[in-house]
């Protein structure tokens, strides 16, 4: 092994810059898709109606034992097939992660929700206002309030675990840096790149957290 | 205007309401004592149906509470004003008494902000609109509170424990709102240990213990001649210190 050379990293960086956007994307949909179905969801399991809390605890419960990397294989084979045409990876992966983490935003919403005093619906209530509608406008908006810095830990974790796609070659930013890096012979530069690229995009990630959580403290 | 007939609840095995009978007319003010857990507050629960109960009934206005269709209309011509404020924290003064009026009876903001402007007005706090609940003192939040209950447009106004949690220097600000409210022909029941109120302002006093209404007096028979030994018992514990 040579000195190293890191001109390999500059030459190929829109071919990297292009899967880094697939990355950023994908992470995108993951969150605003789990964060929404993931609100959605812990109404659902709060809800006092037996069979459908039950449900979507089944739910919660299915995918947070079973591994991502599965998840995504399965979706890769199983939308296709579901949609009865060829979707390539990414609206599958899409799929598997929305699904896969709104699971995990369930649970950070409905401890959430569940950590208000229960006066503060009952006062809406008493207002005339409906269970759902309580929920919407009193406890939805300070329970995310306080939910924020947990909500954003979770999406920094889950913008690492977009790396997984690797397993169904979706051009994410992990894949175009494997494949330059077994063109180019060049794995010591390349790895080291994509380190330091994940390691800076969610290490500034997590200093915002701090600085929101502070903002947030009452 | 509030019928009240045998009311009775249970807590599993535990009896917390036993039959309690209670007629309130328009215009009235009724002030509910008694020891604590006594039942006063799950009985004006019981008002707006925020607690269910297992015998008896309760109308208001003419609607039974025990009617889940009729319940949600009922809400809104009952206004609540609670022990623990309860204002909405993420929600500024206006925010708060608008938010019913606007979600509930499809006000417009514009609507909405007049009259809430007017109700603030009324509860002294006009200069108070913009701020948020922790930028206000327990008093004025429990004023805010007044007001937006006030927002609906109530025929009766429930108060629990309106002033138990508020410093004592806070307590006559908050009083002095609900005596207007009552001097202005608001149908009112008010949970308290506030005889002082009770003796200028309540039409009726009643004396609660153990979930049974023990006796219901004016308060110059309450505090002067009570029937029962536990009504005496009560009087010397809060009025002798």
């Amino acid at each position: 092994m040579g000195p190293l050379d890191f001109n390999v990293v500059i030459r190929n960086l829109p071919y990297l810059w292009e899967g880094l956007q697939s990355s950023f994307l994908l992470a995108a949909i993951a969150i605003c898709g789990g964060i929404l179905f993931g609100a959605i969801l812990a109404v659902l399991r709060l809800s006092s109606i037996k069979p459908v809390a039950l449900a979507a605890l089944g739910y919660v419960n299915f995918f947070r034992s079973v591994p991502l990397i599965l998840i995504i294989f399965w979706f890769y084979f199983l939308v296709p097939l579901l949609l009865g045409r060829a979707t390539g990876p990414f609206l599958s992966a899409a799929i598997a992660f929305t699904m896969f983490e709104t699971a995990y935003y369930c649970e950070i919403i409905r401890a959430g929700v569940q950590s208000l005093p229960k006066g503060q619906i009952n006062a809406g209530i008493a207002s005339g206002l409906s269970r759902i509608q309580a929920m919407r406008y009193i406890v939805m908006p300070q329970a995310f309030r306080n939910m924020t810095p947990i909500l954003l830990t979770q999406s920094i974790i889950l913008f690492q675990d977009t790396s997984l796609v690797y397993v169904v070659s979706l051009r994410d930013f992990m894949t175009s840096a494997s494949t330059v890096a077994n063109q180019e012979l060049r794995l010591v530069e390349i790895y080291i790149f994509v380190a330091v690229v994940y390691f800076t995009i969610c290490f500034v990630a997590s200093r915002f957290v701090n600085t929101f959580s502070y903002g947030f403290s009452r | 205007m509030i019928e009240i007939r045998n009311l009775s609840k249970w807590y599993s095995a535990f009896q917390v309401l036993k039959s309690c009978s209670l007629s309130v007319k328009r215009g009235e003010v009724i002030v509910v004592c008694g020891p604590s857990g006594s039942g006063k507050s799950t009985l004006i629960k019981c008002v707006n149906g925020l607690e269910g109960f297992d015998q008896g009934s309760i109308v208001v206005d003419g609607l039974n509470v025990a009617n889940k269709a009729d319940l949600r209309v009922l809400r809104t011509k009952i206004g609540m004003v609670f022990q623990s404020l309860e204002l909405y924290p993420h929600l500024s003064a206006m925010d708060n008494i608008c938010l019913a009026p606007m979600v509930v009876l499809k006000r417009s903001r514009a609507e909405a902000e007049t009259r809430a402007r007017a109700l603030l007005a009324r509860v002294g706090l006009e200069d108070h609109a913009a701020k948020f609940p922790a930028q206000l003192s327990g008093g004025q939040q429990q004023r805010v509170a007044i007001a937006r209950a006030l927002a609906m447009d109530p025929v009766v106004m429930l108060f629990d424990e309106p002033t138990s949690a508020l410093d004592p220097e806070m307590i006559k600000e908050v009083l002095d709102v609900m005596t207007d409210l009552a001097r202005d022909g608001m149908t009112m029941i008010v949970v308290s240990h506030e005889m002082g109120f009770a003796r200028r302002v309540a039409g009726r006093i009643v004396f609660m213990d153990g979930g049974e209404i023990v006796e219901t007096k004016s308060p110059q028979e309450f505090f002067t001649a009570p029937d029962s030994e536990r009504a005496r018992a009560f009087l010397s514990k809060i009025l002798d210190h």
